[in-house]
């Protein structure tokens, strides 16, 4: 490790230009947007768009259902994620694929089959409706179901890597000690896998915030119910182009404090 | 008829091109030693008596009880063995203080908290570490990591204590200290304990009894004073530091190779190993003449330093390795190739029965 820090170092002057080139960029492309957005901001309205009714209630929404799809996704997840990990069943290789079909399916594709499925009329949707009464899509628990099945496969993925790469003869150590398979699991593997586990949450989180597709999808775009903050953004769009601008900065500010913070709390101490 | 041992298993365990097949009956109270070159089955034998991984025939019975035994479908599993294990890089849970580690095991087995965190506190006392409690495992040093995995272990009153390679993770100076205590805590221990190791110095301190394994099976069995006498291995009498050859005994001499035998003091006949040290090989420029009866011609092929002496390796009729003073050393030359003549004493050679 030393030598090769060294001789990095020491070829440091001759980085070469096809790789420079296009690294800057890209590096451009991805924070020219951003700078954009605070270049056409309504600074001096920016005040009195905050504190208007409409924005902070689709702010907060969007704190809610991301907050609770992240705990759903976290429930059904981790033992999901534990399962792919140290149970070795047939068809395991074939759940680790189908756990990751939501990654590249369009969010759009996935609100119409979340509908299918959990609307009035769906599989599952029909029986709620008829024995409990209880409807799904158009509400807000709706919204929370269509970011959780958008948002779960990076909690999933996060989550099965770090008990990979954890040191199962801990586990055996644990099982010596009179540890069945629950308690070792509570006991010694959670907490050596929690910062993977935080770092998870935070990718499902974040994306769970930034959720679109399936939300306008499956809940559709009510103000106050299912209208979160990706959705405003999209209607503000329509009408109000400094509205958009406002509400995009919010959640830009919102997601990048959020992100930075959980990350100098979490992950960067092992 | 003697009382029956706490521990009576026949391990086997087939992994491939590998088999191990290994008796081993150890009684309450006892220490043995499994000493072997690595990747002789030794861990696979602590793993298989642990419950970590299952027998392919054989049992596992410990204080009566069946605790695998494939043809008969039983079955523990780990967590429900009395056994304790001291891992090699001792797998303290790091999340944990060195307390909550040793009070790990008692919770585990119904203990209340504080009744768990009282009797962890008296085990680290025991080990010499009450005032380390708090400590995370990475604030602690290796001999101290080792002290909190043995009390760690114990604290759950196992009827079979399993060590692998205790002290293979310590520099020397804190193996010296470390051993010498691991070795009061076993001699406490009323369980049994078996140790596995591939260091002949642990085994011999802290154990009982040896036993030693190559290729997944016994090759010697006994005390410390009858394996350092006679070995029956090579890798047995590298381990001791001895000479070793096998070859057919009549009477005082020993034939060992093609053309040449070896004599000895002790008689006998039949299958024979023939052991003497390497400080008993005497090497002359000339050929020597009175009373040695064992004289040949060598040739040496290498040359190591060991201890206070040279080591000197000869090519000849027999490979032999002969120690030789560094004032001994000056009248010869001593470089690879060079043709010299060695002598050993008929009294300094132990002849032995080879047989089963």
């Amino acid at each position: 490790m030393g030598t090769r820090g060294t001789t990095v170092r020491r070829r440091g002057g001759s980085v070469p230009l096809p790789l420079v080139v296009p690294a800057a960029l890209g590096l451009l492309f991805l924070v020219l947007p951003l700078a954009g957005l605070l270049v056409r901001a309504p600074w001096t309205t920016l005040p009195q768009r905050l504190t208007e009714p409409g924005v902070l209630t689709a702010l907060r929404l969007s704190l809610q259902t991301a907050t609770l799809a992240t705990l759903l996704c976290l429930i059904l997840g981790v033992p999901l994620a534990w399962l792919l990990a140290r149970v070795p069943f047939p068809g395991r290789r074939v759940v680790r694929a189908l756990v990751t079909v939501p990654l590249v399916l369009p969010p759009v594709v996935g609100g119409v089959a979340l509908l299918l499925v959990f609307g009035r009329r769906g599989i599952v949707g029909g029986w709620l409706d008829s024995a409990f009464g209880i409807t799904l899509p158009f509400t807000t628990t709706g919204v929370v179901l269509a970011e959780a099945f958008v948002a779960m496969p990076f909690l999933v993925i996060a989550v099965e890597g770090a008990l990979r790469g954890a040191d199962t003869r801990y586990e055996e150590a644990a099982a010596t000690l009179g540890a069945g398979r629950w308690t070792t699991f509570t006991h010694v593997t959670l907490p050596l896998v929690a910062p993977g586990i935080a770092a998870g949450a935070v990718l499902c989180w974040a994306r769970a915030l930034g959720e679109f597709g399936a939300t306008i999808t499956f809940a559709g775009n009510f103000p106050g119910r299912t209208q979160t903050m990706p959705l405003a953004v999209y209607l503000a769009l329509e009408t109000d182009l400094q509205a958009a601008i406002v509400l995009s900065l919010i959640l830009l500010a919102v997601s990048v404090t959020i992100l930075a913070s959980l990350r100098d709390k979490w992950i960067a101490s092992p | 008829m003697t009382a029956a041992p706490l521990l009576d298993a026949r391990l086997v365990v087939e992994h491939g091109d590998f088999r191990l097949d290994l008796r081993l009956t150890i009684d309450k109270g006892e220490v043995v030693a499994l000493l072997g070159p690595n990747g002789a089955g030794k861990t696979t034998a602590l793993r298989a008596l642990a419950g970590l991984r299952p027998l392919t025939a054989g049992y596992v019975t410990l204080d009566g009880r069946d605790l695998d035994r494939p043809d008969r479908r039983v079955w523990t599993p780990t967590e429900h063995r009395p056994i304790g294990v001291v891992f090699q890089d001792y797998l303290l849970f790091p999340h944990l203080s060195a307390l909550d580690n040793v009070a790990f095991g008692p919770r585990r087995h119904g203990v209340r908290r504080e009744a768990a965190r009282a009797r962890a506190a008296t085990w680290l006392d025991r080990v010499g570490l009450a005032d380390h409690a708090a400590r995370k495992p990475r604030h602690l040093s290796g001999g101290q990591a080792q002290r909190v995995a043995l009390a760690r272990a114990l604290a759950v009153d196992p009827a079979l204590l399993l060590l692998d390679e205790p002290l293979a993770a310590l520099d020397a100076r804190t193996r010296l200290d470390t051993r010498a205590e691991l070795h009061r805590h076993l001699a406490e221990h009323p369980g049994a304990t078996l140790l596995v190791t591939h260091d002949p110095l642990d085994a011999l301190v802290l154990a009982d009894r040896l036993v030693i394994v190559e290729h997944g099976r016994v090759v010697q069995e006994g005390d410390a004073a009858t394996i350092t006498a006679q070995p029956r291995t090579d890798y047995v009498a590298r381990l001791v530091g001895l000479n070793l050859y096998r070859g057919t005994a009549d009477g005082h001499t020993v034939r060992v190779a093609d053309g040449f035998a070896l004599t000895s003091a002790d008689r006998l006949d039949g299958d024979a190993f023939v052991a003497f040290p390497p400080a008993a090989v005497a090497l002359h420029p000339r050929r020597p003449d009175g009373s040695p009866r064992n004289v040949w011609a060598a040739t040496i092929s290498g040359i190591q330093r060991h201890g206070d002496n040279l080591r000197v390796q000869l090519d000849g009729p027999i490979r032999v390795a002969a120690d030789v003073t560094p004032a001994a050393a000056a009248h010869l030359r001593l470089i690879p190739g060079q043709p010299v003549w060695a002598a050993v004493k008929a009294a300094e050679t132990r002849a032995y029965p080879a047989g089963p």
